[in-house]
């Protein structure tokens, strides 16, 4: 944090904005970005999640969609059985992701590569068609989350501005907490384990169980994003969990920078927004987002975070 | 007994259409060591221009043909342009990529043929009953799936095993620098086996359209069991695609056909009635768990280095 870089400017002016959005919404009464905006932020931390495993943790989890699920229907369930405090619900939900990562982390982390990407794949496509055998919370029609999660006048879910903050701050809190995990003895050991985990394993450490653990962690950091999803749409439903979610996610994490700290909401912002601004112009968006994420991958490497470093440099 | 008989074949049937899928993908796999999430779309492609050949034409079988070879050339230039530079990348790029690569296709059919689905109609000599045992009736054309599935199973067999190609395709998949030494056209040998994976993959689409509708999307939830099976296959190994192709085909068709019943002697009928078709879909993953649990290289990991 010594210099001053193009990527550090950039980061430190698209947070500004985050901050500063309800404002210019206020301001110029277009409420309609504000919403997007929480959007965005809910899957930038999602993004952010998926980052400490596959960029700091190098395990590639092609299955991170199923805690946006989990956290979403532990909210939408119990709302529904008439348990509506959000201090109930939002520690159902991370403990619920948690369990759900440990049970799979367990089993998925015996694999690696490809395989690791397929098995935890499989076990996002197991929730996502458990979610939609579930008759009594709306099987595959999903769940219509009647009323927020209730923070006994502590915040009201229901404001936009205040929810949008409540988001913000959350995305901010696990940045914080994952720029903690990465520089701690942990966060070394396991993205020593990324370089080389026969080495590792030689000095000694356990490197399943550390794998397990950064796994859990960033499920349950996902879970939250979830609980937070069901609550800004009001409604969860089977297709959160879908492959192509997990697809999503994955083009946010790399869009913006794998293994950097700000890049996935980077990715998450520039991604999001892309997909408003093209289905604005042409209902026939994805014919240009498509060949667009093959260019960036053909010839950005890093990401957004990894041009903005090479602009600061050239 | 009749409706055994019946799912059994539709089970089969589905098990080799699936393996058509699987097999150019597992041979992208082992060879080029490419990740293409976008074999699901040269399905979907092979479906489209067999519907459009065949109405232009009047006659399935030419239309067949013509989407064969369309897809084959489709797989070419995609190959050329865009997937020959991603070769020795990371997975993940590849997963991004070919990501990319669906969204194009999905958004590029609904611009050309419209979002609504396509049908494809049977020529009369394909829809009648044929008699397979005394007194049990099977339609012609699932029959006629079932027969080319295995005949282009084992000309892939025998092509891959027996042939000059075939050698320098398993000399390939084992080593790729030594045989590029030895004075072998390596671009070639890949743009051809990737076509041959985009021909096989548009095979199965075509011949699965007259059963289903053809539609934008068809080709992502075969993709994933394409994965599925060759995961549990063992990647890059044939032979291990046909079996796992096989068993997910009868697991999931006799799970669908008979899952039901045994869950209302268990549930009351509405919710076995929900929660059967989630469960029956839910068998192939979990199978698939359990392989990779117990054997993390798959049941007949193909011999590499």
């Amino acid at each position: 944090m010594k210099s001053f870089t193009v990527s550090k400017a950039v980061t430190a002016l698209m947070l500004a904005g985050l901050v500063l959005l309800p404002l210019y919404s206020q301001l110029s009464g277009n409420i309609f970005i504000l919403t997007l905006f929480t959007r965005i932020i809910i899957l930038a931390l999602a993004a952010a999640s998926l980052n400490l495993i596959m960029g700091f943790g190098g395990m590639m989890s092609f299955g991170h969609a199923a805690y946006l699920g989990i956290g979403g229907y532990a909210v939408g369930m119990l709302a529904q059985e008439g348990v509506g405090s959000g201090f109930i619900q939002f520690p159902v939900a991370l403990a619920a992701s948690a369990l759900y990562a440990l049970v799979i982390g367990a089993l998925s982390l015996r694999t690696r590569g490809v395989y690791f990407i397929m098995i935890t794949l499989a076990f996002a496509q197991m929730a996502y068609y458990v979610a939609s055998g579930l008759a009594r919370y709306g099987g595959d029609d999903g769940l219509t989350v009647y009323k927020r999660s209730d923070f006994s006048g502590l915040i009201n879910l229901s404001n936009r501005t205040q929810f949008y903050y409540l988001c913000l701050a959350c995305l901010l809190g696990v940045i914080f907490l994952i720029w903690r995990i990465v520089n701690s003895r942990f966060g070394l050991v396991v993205q020593g384990l990324r370089s080389n985990e026969q080495r590792m394993q030689a000095i000694g450490f356990p490197a399943k169980r550390y794998k397990l653990v950064c796994f859990v962690i960033s499920g349950t950091m996902c879970g939250l994003a979830g609980a937070l999803l069901a609550n800004n749409t009001d409604f969860v439903s089977p297709a959160v969990m879908y492959w192509t979610r997990s697809g999503d996610l994955m083009v946010m994490v790399i869009l913006g920078g794998m293994g950097t700290l700000f890049g996935p909401i980077m990715g998450a912002v520039v991604f999001l927004l892309l997909e408003e601004f093209l289905s604005q112009i042409t209902e026939y968006w994805a014919l240009i987002m498509g060949p667009l994420l093959l260019l960036i991958v053909l010839f950005g490497r890093g990401g957004i975070m990894g041009l903005l470093g090479r602009a600061g440099r050239g | 007994m009749l409706l055994v008989v019946e799912q059994f074949l539709n089970g089969l049937q589905f098990g080799l259409l699936l393996f058509l899928l699987a097999a150019g993908l597992t041979l992208v796999f082992g060879i080029m060591d490419l990740v293409n999430l976008a074999h699901g779309s040269l399905y979907m492609m092979g479906a489209y221009f067999a519907a459009t050949f065949a109405a232009w034409t009047g006659s399935f079988l030419l239309g067949a043909l013509m989407a064969l070879g369309a897809t084959l050339v489709l797989g070419i230039v995609l190959e050329m342009s865009a997937l020959r530079h991603l070769y020795g990348r990371d997975h993940l790029d590849h997963v991004l990529a070919t990501f990319g690569l669906i969204l194009f296709f999905n958004e590029a059919v609904r611009l050309i043929w419209g979002p609504a689905g396509l049908a494809l109609p049977l020529p009369a000599w394909l829809t009648v009953p044929v008699p397979i045992l005394p007194g049990i009736h099977y339609p012609a054309y699932r029959l006629a799936i079932i027969v080319v599935a295995l005949l282009v199973a084992l000309l892939l067999y025998l092509g891959v095993m027996r042939t000059r190609i075939g050698m320098l395709i398993r000399a390939g998949a084992s080593n790729r620098e030594m045989i590029g030494a030895l004075g072998i056209n390596i671009k070639l040998l890949y743009t051809l086996v990737f076509g041959l994976g985009a021909a096989l993959a548009g095979l199965a689409g075509l011949m699965q359209a007259p059963i289903l509708t053809v539609q934008i999307g068809m080709g992502e939830n075969i993709l994933i069991l394409a994965f599925v099976i060759i995961v549990i296959g063992g990647i890059g190994s044939i032979r291990g695609a046909f079996l796992a192709a096989i068993f997910v085909g009868m697991i999931d068709t006799l799970g669908r056909a008979f899952l039901p019943n045994l869950l209302r002697q268990v549930l009351s009928g509405a919710a076995a009635s929900t929660a059967a078709p989630a469960l029956s879909s839910m068998l192939i993953y979990l199978l698939m768990a359990i392989v990779l649990v117990v054997r993390p290289e798959g049941l007949f990991p193909a011999n590499r280095r």
